[in-house]
């Protein structure tokens, strides 16, 4: 009988409203695969069901997201794009301009997102004034991490400046201890190349150069001092870093065999799963010079048929900014909210440190998007930055020869 | 078989000493080569036996101290690719689902092919296998994307079905030249007696040439299994959440970026992951060597 | 009709395989074709704009990198693990008593795919934590193998890797071929008194003709697909090293979002496979016509 009710009364609901009552669907296409990352996801997917939606599972890792394009690209070819995928940068307009994203300003509205998101990373999330992706955190680029009692032993302060980097490593060279851990993969190459960048050329000219690719800036002199740096920072490197993953090097700092890395906030989480505390095992510290270079993690919501698809984009849109998800999952990821409004009192000092800074920055109009993790240019031209930073630090080629293959490079590729 | 026990050299008198010194080096040499093809797979065999802390703290060439099979169960079962943690499993037996048909599909058709070319000459017929050998050159990345396509038109985008399609596709080529190269080598009097006899061209194939055949369809079939259960870009590009085959998920879980690599977890998938590959070589690999022999090479 | 069908069954039965072939792989080559002449970017376009493409290609010094290293490792490749197959091969065909397991053991690399070995390897040739480091234990403080991590050496190492992984296969086919060769003829020549090595290089190895043609098809096709190889070991790098023009097409196909300059990229390997396999074809098919 009861049975017998309840389905008759859920075929008529179907009847009368399929669309307002379909349940969410979503498959979600992303590359967090491991770690706290996927814990982070677990999150989302929890709250996900919880408001009555079924959740998919599509992660495919690899190459920092580029397995997960090849898998994008061959799906929207074929007419079969995943509900939401992990995506961000220009690439969201790219994606956009090709006439595959759904609109959803309705849940942004509805939402205010415009009041709570920093307008800078709002700007990312639009594409010709409507809302077509959802932000989930922002991560600062340009960190320095430090082993705190490496650095007491040996009497050095946190860098301020370059040269102040330049001098500490010295001393810790002399001392028997690897300057600075990094691991030779290109994407951490240009890591560091747009720290060193930020803090030599200043945020306009970072600006000028990474954001709007002016020849002039490309080709200055301080460019030249820019990869100079670069040099120096590869004699401070030891002598077995190619294609080392970024937490190894992060492990590295841990056990004190190497004093600094330079790496975004995504080391803070490595540091924190092995128990260390910020403040007292590590420090942390922008890198030397102003400004802040942010790497948005977003979903893009792609235009697929289906009611129960589309419900499940809304939700999923919903959920992604709001005020709980934003705090759980930065707690996990090492970032912080991407909406300012939400409380940071169980984040830790670093995460704090970066919220201070990021309004500091966005005040002075210095909160510049990363070159390096497909924030400020197309994948083209970033590309062709990075292949002469790595083939820069990866040889014994001049700093002038470098500066003239970046302007050519950035000239071919476009 | 070459013998050189059997050679009558004038240099006899050299004697036996220094024929059996020769003997041992040979051993010796065909034991060295021997360990360095064994290496890598010691590597992660033992990797896989051992316990984190053992791997931290110990050799890369060590022996585990105390042999665990936890990273074998965490692997094939509890391993996490994105927010699913069911190791491999699940994707293993698409694996199976892909590649068990596509293989035998790919094969048959091939054999037909190769009789066709070998044994019925028509105009055209060498011109078809020229096309055909070609396609066994095309870097598949160039068929990524217009395949995409393509399999979204026909409605089998991100299905099983797909990836069999695809995979007996681009296996055509192959399969094809092992068998004509194999077919050529029989006269061809023998079609033509038979057909003298009255009997047809489907009844020739099946009752003449089929029979065979059996040399050729193992070196065929050994080589499309490992090809298609190894293959990782039309897996990842033509597959969805659901149809993803082990290489992808093997591939999930080797590149975590982030949290305490477990080394032992990833070779223990690794080798779940290339199993039924290595089983199919130690257990046909003398079929493999003999059916070579008996013709593929041959032509 | 019957009598018809009966005349045309062979071309019926290759006809469903000679459509596929002739839109999946030449029908799609055209695509390509046809797309590197355009300025497709994210996704395909069909605008034709002229070899705009091809003046990017060869402008850019990484496409040089790649090409240069295809024929680094091609020859390299080639050359070794012919030479090794044939040394094992005649090695291994000297009545050894455990010539199966000997045989499974060089052949069974071929079977596993270098995404599932390249890990181990990863470890073996990394200096800080593979054989340098192993060595360095014993004793032996000046033992250096840093290839791996050397921007001029690490192309080697995926030369060793792609020797290790193909080599037993070519071993395989020469057994093979040694095999196969008229036993009689051998037998007399050693009657005669003519010295083994002799017997080698003036009998049996001209009479494998046939079969260093197919291993260099096969190796060469390896040669210019490989591409699991370079991701799994060095990722392209240090630098890029050690890019090769499978990596570099798909890096711009599918992580910059380049698809044009993918295409073009694509049709030069087309080239180089062309100028490999046409030259074969035309021995193998006027010989058997002849």
């Amino acid at each position: 009988m009861n049975t017998y009710v309840t389905g008759a009364v859920s075929a008529l609901s179907m009847i009368v409203a399929t669309s307002a009552l379909a349940e969410p669907t979503a498959e979600v296409l992303h590359y967090w695969t491991s770690g706290g990352e996927a814990k982070s996801v677990a999150v989302l997917q929890k709250e996900f069901a919880d408001k009555g939606g079924s959740w998919t599972d599509m992660p495919v890792a690899g190459g920092g997201g580029d397995a997960a394009m090849t898998a994008l690209r061959a799906r929207v070819l074929s007419g079969n794009a995943p509900t939401a995928v992990q995506l961000k940068g220009p690439a969201i307009q790219e994606w956009y301009e090709e006439g595959v994203l759904a609109d959803i300003s309705s849940v942004a509205e509805a939402n205010d997102w415009e009041t709570v998101l920093p307008a800078s990373i709002a700007g990312h999330m639009k594409c010709e004034g409507t809302w077509c992706a959802a932000p989930v955190n922002v991560h600062r680029v340009d960190w320095i991490w430090a082993n705190a009692e490496v650095l007491n032993a040996n009497g050095i302060e946190m860098p301020t400046t370059w040269d102040e980097f330049n001098a500490a490593a010295d001393k810790l060279q002399e001392a028997g201890i690897i300057p600075l851990a990094h691991g030779g993969q290109a994407w951490q190459d240009a890591t560091i190349f747009e720290a060193v960048a930020l803090g030599i050329l200043g945020p306009d000219g970072y600006r000028k150069a990474f954001v709007e690719l002016d020849n002039e800036t490309l080709t200055s002199d301080a460019m030249i001092a820019v990869f100079d740096q670069m040099r120096t920072l590869r004699g401070y490197v030891d002598s077995n870093f190619s294609g080392r993953d970024w937490n190894l090097a992060t492990s590295m700092v841990m056990n004190g065999e190497a004093a600094f890395q330079i790496m975004g906030d995504w080391a803070k989480g490595e540091f924190m799963a092995a128990g260390k505390v910020p403040g007292e095992d590590f420090l942390c510290a922008s890198a030397p010079g102003e400004g802040f270079l942010y790497n948005v993690d977003s979903f893009a919501m792609f235009d697929v048929d289906g009611d129960d698809k589309k419900a499940g984009q809304e939700l999923l849109a919903e959920l992604v900014v709001g005020q709980n998800f934003q705090k759980v999952f930065n707690l996990n990821k090492g970032s912080i909210p991407a909406r300012t409004d939400v409380a940071l009192d169980e984040f830790d000092d670093c995460a704090r440190l970066s919220a201070d800074d990021m309004q500091a920055s966005s005040d002075s109009d210095a909160l510049l998007p990363s070159y390096a993790h497909g924030m400020a240019l197309r994948g083209a031209q970033a590309g062709a930055i990075t292949d002469v930073v790595t083939a820069h630090f990866n040889s014994d080629m001049s700093s002038a020869d470098a500066v003239q293959m970046l302007a050519d490079g950035i000239a071919n590729s476009m | 078989m070459v013998d050189l026990s059997l050679a009558q050299t004038p240099h006899q008198a050299e004697g036996r000493t220094g024929r059996l010194i020769l003997r041992w080096m040979l051993y010796i040499l065909l034991l060295l080569f021997a360990l360095f093809y064994l290496l890598p797979l010691f590597v992660m065999l033992t990797t896989s036996l051992k316990s984190l802390e053992e791997i931290r703290t110990g050799d890369l060439i060590a022996l585990p101290r105390d042999v665990t099979f936890a990273a074998w169960r965490t692997a094939w079962s509890e391993a996490c690719t994105g927010i699913q943690c069911e190791g491999v499993r699940p994707f293993f037996w698409n694996s199976v689902l892909i590649a068990i048909p596509a293989v035998v599909i790919s094969t048959l058709l091939g054999a037909m092919n190769g009789y066709v070319v070998a044994q019925w000459n028509f105009r055209g017929a060498n011109l078809f296998f020229s096309l055909m050998l070609f396609g066994c050159f095309i870097p598949f990345q160039v068929v990524l994307l217009p395949m995409a396509r393509v399999l979204g038109l026909i409605g089998m985008a991100g299905t099983i079905p797909g990836l069999i399609f695809v995979h007996v596709i681009y296996g055509l080529g192959f399969t094809t030249l092992f068998f004509r190269n194999y077919y050529v080598s029989i006269p061809s009097e023998l079609t033509k007696a038979a057909k003298v006899d009255g009997a047809g061209f489907f009844r020739i194939f099946w009752s003449i040439f089929l029979p065979l055949s059996l040399p050729i369809i193992v070196v065929t079939v050994i080589w499309q299994f490992t090809q298609i259960w190894n293959d990782f870009l039309f897996g990842v590009s033509f597959s969805q959440a659901g149809t993803q085959p082990v290489t992808v998920a093997l591939n999930n879980i080797v590149n975590s970026t982030t949290g305490i690599k477990a080394y032992n977890v990833d070779m223990a998938a690794a080798i779940i992951a290339g199993l039924p590959t290595l089983l199919v070589y130690v257990i046909a690999g003398k079929y493999f060597v003999r059916g070579l022999t008996a013709g593929s090479v041959k032509g | 009709m019957i009598k018809w069908l009966e005349e045309n069954t062979p071309k019926l039965v290759l006809a469903p395989s000679f459509i596929a072939v002739l839109i999946f792989v030449y029908g799609f080559i055209a695509w390509t074709a046809w797309v590197s002449l355009t300025r497709s970017r994210l996704l395909p376009k069909y605008e034709i704009e002229g070899f705009i493409q091809y003046e990017r290609l060869f402008a850019s010094p990484r496409w040089e990198t790649a090409f240069g290293n295809l024929f680094v490792f091609g020859t390299l490749f080639i050359v070794i693990a012919m030479v090794l197959g044939l040394a094992l091969a005649i090695l291994l065909d000297q009545n050894i008593r455990t010539e199966g397991a000997i045989r499974t053991i060089y052949l069974y690399p071929m079977a596993l795919s270098m995404i599932v070995t390249g890990t181990a390897w990863k470890w073996i040739l990394n200096p800080g934590l593979g054989l340098e480091a192993m060595v360095r234990g014993w004793g032996f403080e000046n033992f250096t193998f840093d290839w791996l991590v050397d921007p001029d050496k690490a192309i080697y190492t995926i030369v060793l890797a792609a020797i290790w992984q193909s080599s037993g296969f070519v071993m395989a086919l020469f057994l093979a071929g040694l095999r196969s060769v008229d036993g009689e003829i051998i037998k007399a020549a050693q009657v005669d008194g003519i010295p083994t090595w002799r017997v080698y290089t003036a009998i049996i190895i001209p009479a494998m003709a046939p079969i260093f043609l197919s291993a260099f098809i096969v190796l060469s096709h390896l040669a210019v697909k490989s591409f699991d190889l370079v991701i799994a070991l060095t990722g392209g790098g240090p630098g890029y090293a050690t890019d090769l023009p499978a990596t570099y097409m798909y890096a711009m196909a599918f992580s910059r979002g380049d698809i044009g300059q993918a295409a073009s990229s694509a049709m030069i390997m087309m080239l180089v496979v062309f100028s490999i396999v046409v030259p074969y074809l035309y021995s193998e098919l006027r010989s058997k016509d002849g």
